[in-house]
């Protein structure tokens, strides 16, 4: 599989896809996509959203596990309402080697845990 | 226009053509009430519990086809409301529900009767607002009517924050009223695909859901049926679309199918599946569904194709469009030896209707109401026994006559129901059959009945059970009956009076067919008490995670 052909690969990406959705960025659109999955227990491994261009859209990538029912989950994204399109990436996208560069630099300097009452 | 957020909601259900709307105040919905008051076009039906406005609005919009709206208020308003919005979305009813939320700057302290609105309609609606500023309002609304009643229906939930009501907004005109979305026309090599996989098919089914009803396809599925020679069942949601006594129709399919249809099926080697999605409940163990057949899938929402079963053909489309455009492109063939052996199935392997003479039993008061009726009338049911009783036995005849909660299942349905389709088609009859243990679930709406004086009839078939509960233990949990009947059981002629409802108890009547007969003709609320067996199950039975044919009784 070509995305072990990565060095130092922070991430375990065999058998993963990212999905890149564009979305319309009100209020609520995370929600809609993370419940979406939530419910239908698919997992979602890794998540980014950030706004683009003048704010009125925003991109969200997630890292999800490429099985059988991933075609279903595509379609079923894209019937919510903010969401404009759904695009699908190959497990190895960078987006998530960065992040997980970044996190794996950040680690031990982690704040410290909340106390749960 | 100078108006206030609410005056603007209420100016704007009206410009939709929103004429009667059910709900129940509260404080966080009180502006937008007072601006109900002032409407003279919207006419507001005061429910007894937030499900029942929910109900009632589905059955204006089942009968009706189009959305209709809901009220409530923020906290315990939303959360009676869930069940009934729940609903619509599994069986796609257009609905508006809308409700009062906490001040925007109360949100998230714990107020009184504030709760996540937004988070809980989450996952039951088709889309949600919060809505933000009051000058949001025009395209809130007229979008929540267009996803509603666009593509596959379904409903969609508009939450008002309090201060949002009564923020006062400036507007020159009002936004045209919402339309439906046009539907994406299907591919010419698709269609002449499917032409051929139905020409060169020896022994095909058409096979109808709940989709060709609200398309409108009926009278082309029909038609389709005639035209080709296809031997053609539906599911619980698609009685009625054809005719019961039609020749090629071999009744429902599933659960509670008569054997024939469900023999019929598994000899099929293509199924035409039509504004279907292969629901448990009709397919069985989906393996071992039509193991022979291939499938041509037709529907309006691309996620259900190959959702359960993968269709060799999959058309994404509205069904009435696909079926008109799918019919000239196929050069009918007279199948001898497939409608024979159909017709072989259906006098070898019959529904048995047991005590069908007397009108004191299931089959025999389902038929004896159906002979007073007729074609007109709404026919509604709760969940249970009764319910798929009905679905085996009553005589449909066309789309809309059967309003019943297929994909959650909803004991409570039907009384709220019948009421909103009375409101909705005040001309027309509406019989709800029921069982003690789905009446009592929302039976405090008999007041909002009465209050109404709709023409609602409540045929009630009790059994002092929970009955398909009871028939599951009996047949699956050896016979260990808990839990399922009740000890004391009310007197429900005399809650029907209380409530100020006709009612006659054929129980003690000398001539029941008589004292059924009167009371239906009679305009009004009324309820007609029978008592059951509960020791009688509905069979045939497909046990859970078995194959169709491998049915129980009957």
């Amino acid at each position: 599989m070509d995305a072990l052909s990565h060095e130092d690969n922070p991430i375990p990406c065999g058998g993963k896809a990212v999905l890149e959705l564009a979305v319309r960025n009100h209020p609520g659109v995370m929600s809609h996509v993370c419940g979406l999955f939530a419910r239908r227990v698919f997992n979602v491994e890794g998540i980014a959203c950030l706004p683009v261009g003048d704010g009125r859209e925003s991109r969200i990538w997630l890292l999800v596990n490429d099985d059988v029912l991933l075609p279903q989950m595509v379609r079923q994204a894209e019937k919510l309402e903010d969401v404009l399109s759904v695009a699908r990436h190959s497990g190895d996208h960078p987006l998530f080697f960065g992040l997980a560069e970044f996190m794996r630099q950040g680690e031990g300097k982690t704040v410290g845990r909340t106390n749960r009452f | 226009m100078d108006l206030s957020g609410a005056q603007l909601l209420v100016r704007l259900l009206e410009n939709q053509g929103i004429r009667t709307v059910a709900g129940i105040p509260g404080g966080a919905a009180l502006p937008l009430y007072d601006a109900l008051a002032g409407s003279n076009r919207i006419h507001h039906v005061l429910a007894r519990h937030e499900q029942g406005a929910g109900f009632i609005a589905q059955g204006m919009a089942r009968v009706s086809g189009t959305p209709h709206v809901c009220i409530g208020t923020s906290g315990p308003g939303a959360t009676n409301l869930v069940t009934a919005i729940a609903d619509a979305k599994l069986d796609s009813i257009p609905l508006v529900c809308i409700t009062g939320q906490v001040s925007s700057t109360m949100i998230g302290t714990d107020a009184f009767q504030e709760v996540d609105t937004y988070g809980l309609s989450l996952p039951i609606t088709k889309h949600n607002y919060l809505v933000r500023e009051a000058d949001a309002l025009p395209d809130v609304v007229t979008n929540a009517f267009r996803i509603a009643m666009s593509g596959r229906p379904g409903p969609v939930w508009i939450d008002v924050p309090k201060d949002v009501q009564t923020q006062r907004v400036r507007l020159d005109h009002l936004p045209d009223p919402a339309m439906p979305d046009g539907v994406g026309a299907v591919d010419d090599a698709l269609l002449d695909d499917a032409a051929r996989m139905i020409e060169q098919a020896e022994s095909p089914v058409l096979y109808l859901g709940g989709g060709v009803i609200a398309s409108g396809a009926a009278l082309s599925s029909v038609t389709f049926a005639e035209q080709l020679g296809l031997p053609t069942t539906m599911t619980l949601m698609a009685l009625g679309a054809m005719p019961h006594d039609h020749p090629l129709s071999i009744g429902m399919l599933g659960m509670h199918a008569a054997r024939y249809t469900n023999h019929i099926l598994r000899e099929a080697d293509l199924l035409i599946v039509v504004g279907a999605r292969f629901d448990d409940r009709a397919i069985g163990n989906a393996a071992r569904f039509c193991p022979d057949a291939r499938i041509i899938h037709i529907d309006i929402d691309a996620s259900e194709l190959d959702k359960i079963r993968t269709a060799n053909i999959g058309v994404r489309g509205d069904v009435r469009a696909v079926m008109d455009r799918l019919l000239p492109r196929i050069t009918p063939r007279r199948r001898g030896k497939w409608l024979s052996r159909v017709e072989g199935l259906r006098k070898a392997l019959p529904l048995q209707r047991p005590d069908l003479g007397d009108p004191r039993s299931p089959y025999g008061l389902i038929q004896a109401v159906a002979d007073c009726v007729g074609d007109d009338a709404v026919i509604v049911t709760d969940v249970g026994q009764h319910q798929m009783r009905v679905a085996q036995a009553y005589p449909f005849r066309r789309p809309r006559q059967w309003l019943t909660s297929g994909g959650l299942g909803t004991m409570g349905f039907g009384l709220p129901t019948a009421i909103g389709a009375a409101m909705a088609e005040p001309e027309r009859k509406v019989v709800c059959f029921s069982g003690d243990g789905s009446l009592l679930m929302n039976i405090q709406e008999m007041a909002t009945a009465a209050e109404e004086n709709v023409d609602v009839k409540v045929v009630l078939m009790n059994n002092r059970s929970l009955g398909l509960v009871r028939q599951q233990q009996d047949l699956f949990y050896g016979r260990r009956i808990f839990a399922a009947d009740y000890q004391k059981s009310p007197d429900f002629v005399a809650i029907a009076h209380g409530f100020g409802w006709h009612a006659v108890d054929l129980d003690d009547a000398s001539r029941p067919q008589t004292v059924l007969a009167e009371a239906l003709a009679r305009s009004g609320p009324g309820l007609i008490h029978c008592s059951v067996n509960a020791a009688d199950g509905v069979f045939p039975m497909v046990p859970p995670g078995a194959a169709n044919t491998e049915m129980v009784g009957g």
